[in-house]
């Protein structure tokens, strides 16, 4: 274990000669980026393209009495209008379950609505036509008779016996529920000098992607072929989907993803008017296209959080933390998504509340319910920030009731740096984590003692800082426990194919994708490092599902782990390939052999021997000069899964320092600080710009961001302007350093480090925001996010 | 529809075009659909995201809250001028080095921005930077790595004028 500042660590035992591993190298593509020359996918126009626009339900719950299309349907520029009822002639419906989360239930999701809308938001009918803007027009044309039913929108309520039932053969509202007990938590609780108990909320939020969705579909009727240009985190998830729902087997799709315009989870679910696309191309033998403009993306794409904890913490006054115990309850939209289901998030908040300690008592149930809202699921750092808030939450409430230093608590209560394999309460396996490291490393890095007298000092001036914090874990490199169990054909393994072309030069093609993160840079400081040329010699194809080795794609922080070992190993193995050949051209063993800056040298000596392009030369261009026998393979194939461990976690600790003006209500950021092990560093920079984006997305979520509905199911406040996100003026600079423990799983060593940030940042802000309020009285806030209002109530001072 | 189309006549990015457009047609639609200009992007289309950004006779103005027809005779500027121009080639360098892009769907609408207040000569401070890309919103990066991109190429452009 080591600590590595922001700069690049010392080369790793990983290191060759010329490694680029542990480097921040930068990413290969972003010159076009930045240039205005990507090719998002609302970029593309194809010959014969045509338009979608969708007439949406302006109802939370409401019969679809008739639709009259005829206006619409001479309106110009208009190619077709389709109902639910004729689209699901073409595409089946589908049902978001799987069998590992027990006693999940939904029901069946059509691409359009038919009979009955079940959100405000849902499509009711598609007009395609020449242009978006004719489309829309027509849109204004049809006549649908709705009749509108009880829109139920009340988590709390939604099983009561009085309720309406949304799906009455489900028999109730309840999407999932799962109990767990673990060690004795009564005994628990009876041994604490002190229990504190509190109900914590989390706001419905969304991920405003910057890109809104994008899809172009184009079933070519002479190829019985389906290409589809999406912006999605998992092609080959899609590719499966799109084939399954239009009745066609898998090679007749081709699912391709350029660039990406942001997607944090979003991205990588089905979605209702994404299968209307392809279906509707499908129907009319011609490319359509649909981008979901920024209101539409409000009401449809997913939510996510939306819980209600209450919870308590059992504490002696030691600081030994005695039990834990949770109640969540969440609700979700009409439907469970599909494929990955709404009932993860719940079931992630029971596995990782409590995670980091040692106190094995611990009791939860979560429920989820279903709402006439718009659909809810996973979003970068599902039930992360959930799970940590509430278990921070309540450390810092506990260590505030005994009068005990908030990170002493912690020193006293956190598994121990040398205690692994470990698990947490829930049972979650933990190969090697590094939570005290880190929170020494944290502790000097923010210069805590000084920041507490600053504070105290201030304070005497009326001025109210705070300073919070927030241990986490976090799942990365899942295995197929996360969803191939269940069921779902969603690929927890990737693979790489490596190709030496005739200049001495590697292609790499390769599952998982690019949304911005780096997955191609470091991809190709993998390839490059292993088989041993500059890294500019390495290109990388991803996002191709005709292209591509079958892959999982890009989510729960795994492209790096998963992706960059495969990349890895299939270097080394066309290393192999290579050195053999040169062998046979050089009449020297292949294993005194090595590649190292594009030129097959001597191992021992280093001493060029011969150039990676003359290699290729001969073997693509006069193979009659090798040797009778020697057929040289210049593409290799590996593939790479994690089998020991189900998931790969990390740890961290994150701080926070703010202001809070008690007049106003306001918030200032002051600073922010993040120390987390996400195991080996490929590339220094790209981890901590993945930590300070992921962390600025959690400020968002404590601070900002919250879908506000009101009871009868309608978003009041559906648009940027409304919706509050973080922009450069509220955020502070994040100093982030890293401990490195390396999953012993690969042989890179690497853990994921996407979410790390989202999954501590509400939990340490709200933290800070109670210890800045704490000397004037106010009640605890545990309701996010933290407007100037509920400060204010806090104060009572409205 | 004819009432509603009007005839412009406008360069963009050194070149003349002549079009007619739909009275409706907002700039940002017209350079991506009319001139498959496509790296002027649309992140809201109601003035908040700032991803539409071009400039309009040397200001920079959000392409989806002005219209087409209202550039008639103006000088219209977009990403991919402005990169062939060489006009921000440090900024767009400076930007690689610090990653201060990650999906890149901000950028462009983010250098236009950014180069406007560098324009302006002299190293603001970095709430100075803040607050002027304080209407442009990324999602990816945390703003952080463009602060420190723009103050570098700031420092650099004042060093080289000394
Ligand atoms: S698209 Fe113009 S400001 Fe968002
Ligand atoms: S880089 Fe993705 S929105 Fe800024």
């Amino acid at each position: 274990m080591k600590i590595t500042e922001d700069s690049p660590s010392a080369l790793t035992a990983l290191d060759r000669p010329n490694s680029y591993i542990g480097r921040s190298v930068p990413r290969p593509n972003m010159a076009r980026l930045m240039q205005g020359r990507a090719q998002f996918v609302s970029d593309v126009t194809l010959p014969r393209m045509a338009h979608a626009a969708f007439v949406r339900s302006p109802h939370a719950h409401a019969k679809i009495k008739s639709i009259d299309s005829s206006a619409a349907k001479q309106a110009p520029g208009v190619v077709a209008v389709v109902t639910g009822a004729e689209l699901s002639k073409v595409i089946t419906p589908w049902v978001g379950v799987l069998t590992h989360l027990k006693g999940l239930k939904s029901a069946p999701q059509h691409a359009i609505a038919v009979d009955r809308a079940c959100w405000a938001g849902e499509a009711v009918c598609a007009v395609v036509a020449r242009s978006r803007a004719e489309a829309e027009d027509a849109c204004e044309l049809v006549q649908i008779e709705y009749e509108e039913l009880i829109a139920v929108t009340d988590a709390e309520t939604a099983l009561d016996a009085k309720t309406l039932v949304i799906h009455p053969e489900l028999g109730d509202n309840l999407t999932f529920e799962r109990v767990h007990t673990a060690g004795n938590p009564e005994q628990g609780f009876k041994a604490a000098d002190a229990v504190v108990e509190t109900t914590f909320v989390f706001g419905r939020h969304t991920g405003v992607t910057n890109e809104p969705r994008a899809i172009v579909a184009d079933w070519n009727a002479g190829d019985q072929r389906m290409t589809v240009y999406q912006g999605t985190q998992a092609p080959h998830m899609m590719q499966n989907l799109f084939a399954k729902h239009l009745g066609l087997q898998e090679h007749q799709v081709r699912v391709l993803t350029k660039d990406v315009g942001g997607s944090f989870g979003i991205k990588v679910h089905t979605y209702a008017d994404e299968m209307a696309i392809v279906a509707l191309s499908k129907l009319l033998k011609r490319p359509v296209k649909f981008v979901a403009d920024r209101i539409e993306s409000f009401v449809t794409d997913i939510h996510a959080r939306d819980h209600r904890v209450k919870a308590r913490i059992g504490v002696k006054n030691d600081g030994t933390i005695t039990a834990w115990e949770i109640d969540d309850l969440t609700g979700i939209g009409p439907y469970s998504v599909y494929p990955r289901t709404s009932g993860i998030e719940a079931n992630q908040v029971v596995n990782l509340t409590g995670g980091p300690y040692t106190c094995p008592n611990y009791k939860a149930r979560a429920r989820v319910v279903f709402l006439n809202k718009n659909v809810m699921c996973q979003y970068r750092a599902v039930g992360h920030p959930i799970a940590t808030a509430v278990t921070e939450g309540l450390v810092e409430l506990a260590a505030a009731k005994i009068g005990m230093d908030p990170l002493e608590l912690r020193r006293r209560n956190l598994i121990a740096d040398d205690a692994h394999p470990s698990q947490g309460p829930s049972g979650i396996k933990f190969e090697a984590l590094s939570h005290h490291a880190a929170l020494a490393h944290l502790d000097s890095m923010m210069n805590y003692a000084g920041l507490r007298a600053e504070q105290a000092a201030l304070r005497q001036k009326g001025i109210y800082r705070g300073i919070g914090f927030a241990s986490f874990v976090e799942v990365t490199n899942p295995s197929a426990a996360f969803y191939g169990v269940g069921g779902a054909k969603i690929s927890a393994q990737d693979g790489a194919t490596v190709r030496l072309d005739a200049t001495g030069a590697v292609f790499c093609h390769i599952g998982v994708t690019e949304q911005g993160q780096g997955a191609e840079a470091v991809t190709a400081q993998c390839v490059a490092s292993a088989f041993g040329v500059p890294i500019e010699r390495v290109r990388v194809i991803m996002g191709d599902t005709d292209n591509t080795p079958y892959g999982g794609g890009t989510w729960a922080s795994r492209a790096a782990g998963i992706g960059g070992e495969a990349a890895w190993q299939a270097g080394k193995a066309l290393r192999q390939n290579v050195v053999a050949i040169a062998g046979s051209i050089l009449q020297a063993k292949p294993d005194t052999l090595d590649i190292r800056n594009g030129v097959v040298v001597d191992r021992d000596t280093g001493k060029e021997r011969i150039g990676l392009d003359e290699v290729a030369r001969i073997a693509y261009f006069r193979p009659d000069t090798l040797p009778t026998g020697v057929q040289a393979e210049l593409v290799a194939t590996r593939h790479y899964v994690p089998r020991a461990w189900a998931f790969s976690f990390t740890n961290g600790i994150q701080a926070s320092y703010l202001e809070v003006d008690t007049d106003s209500g306001f918030v200032k950021l002051l600073n922010h600080w993040c120390v987390e092990d996400c195991g080996t560093v490929i590339n220094p920079q790209l981890v901590d710009e993945q930590i300070r984006g992921g962390v600025v997305q959690g400020l968002g979520a404590a601070l900002f961001e919250q879908c506000v509905y009101d009871d009868r199911g309608q978003l009041l406040n559906g648009n940027m302007a409304d919706y509050l996100v973080p922009m450069a003026m509220e955020m502070p600079d994040i100093e982030c350093a890293h401990v490195v423990t390396p999953t012993a799983d690969s042989e890179l060593g690497a853990k994921g480090a996407g979410e790390a940030g989202t999954a501590g940042a509400p939990g340490c802000v709200m933290n800070a925001i109670n210890d800045a309020l704490r000397p004037l009285g106010a009640a605890a806030l545990t309701d996010m996010p933290f407007t100037p209002g509920k400060i204010l109530r806090a104060l009572g001072k409205v | 529809m004819s009432e509603h189309r009007c005839d412009i006549k406008l360069t963009v990015n050194g070149e003349t075009i002549s079009e007619t457009v739909e009275a409706r047609t907002t700039l940002v639609d017209f350079l991506r659909e009319a001139l498959s200009l496509t790296g002027s992007h649309v992140g809201c289309e109601h003035g908040v995201c700032g991803a539409c950004t071009v400039r309009v006779d040397g200001v920079i103005v959000r392409g989806c809250l002005m219209l087409a027809a209202q550039c008639d005779g103006a000088k219209v500027e977009t990403i991919e001028g402005v990169s062939d121009a060489g006009e921000i080639a440090d900024l767009q360098a400076a930007f690689e080095r610090r990653n201060a892009l990650q999906c890149g769907f901000c950028t462009p609408g983010m250098l236009l921005t950014a180069q406007e207040l560098l324009r302006g000569g002299g190293v603001p401070s970095r709430d100075k930077i803040r607050e002027q890309i304080s209407g442009n919103y990324c999602r990816c990066t945390g703003y952080q790595a463009i602060v420190d991109a723009i103050e570098a190429v700031a420092q650099e452009r004042a060093e080289a004028k000394r």
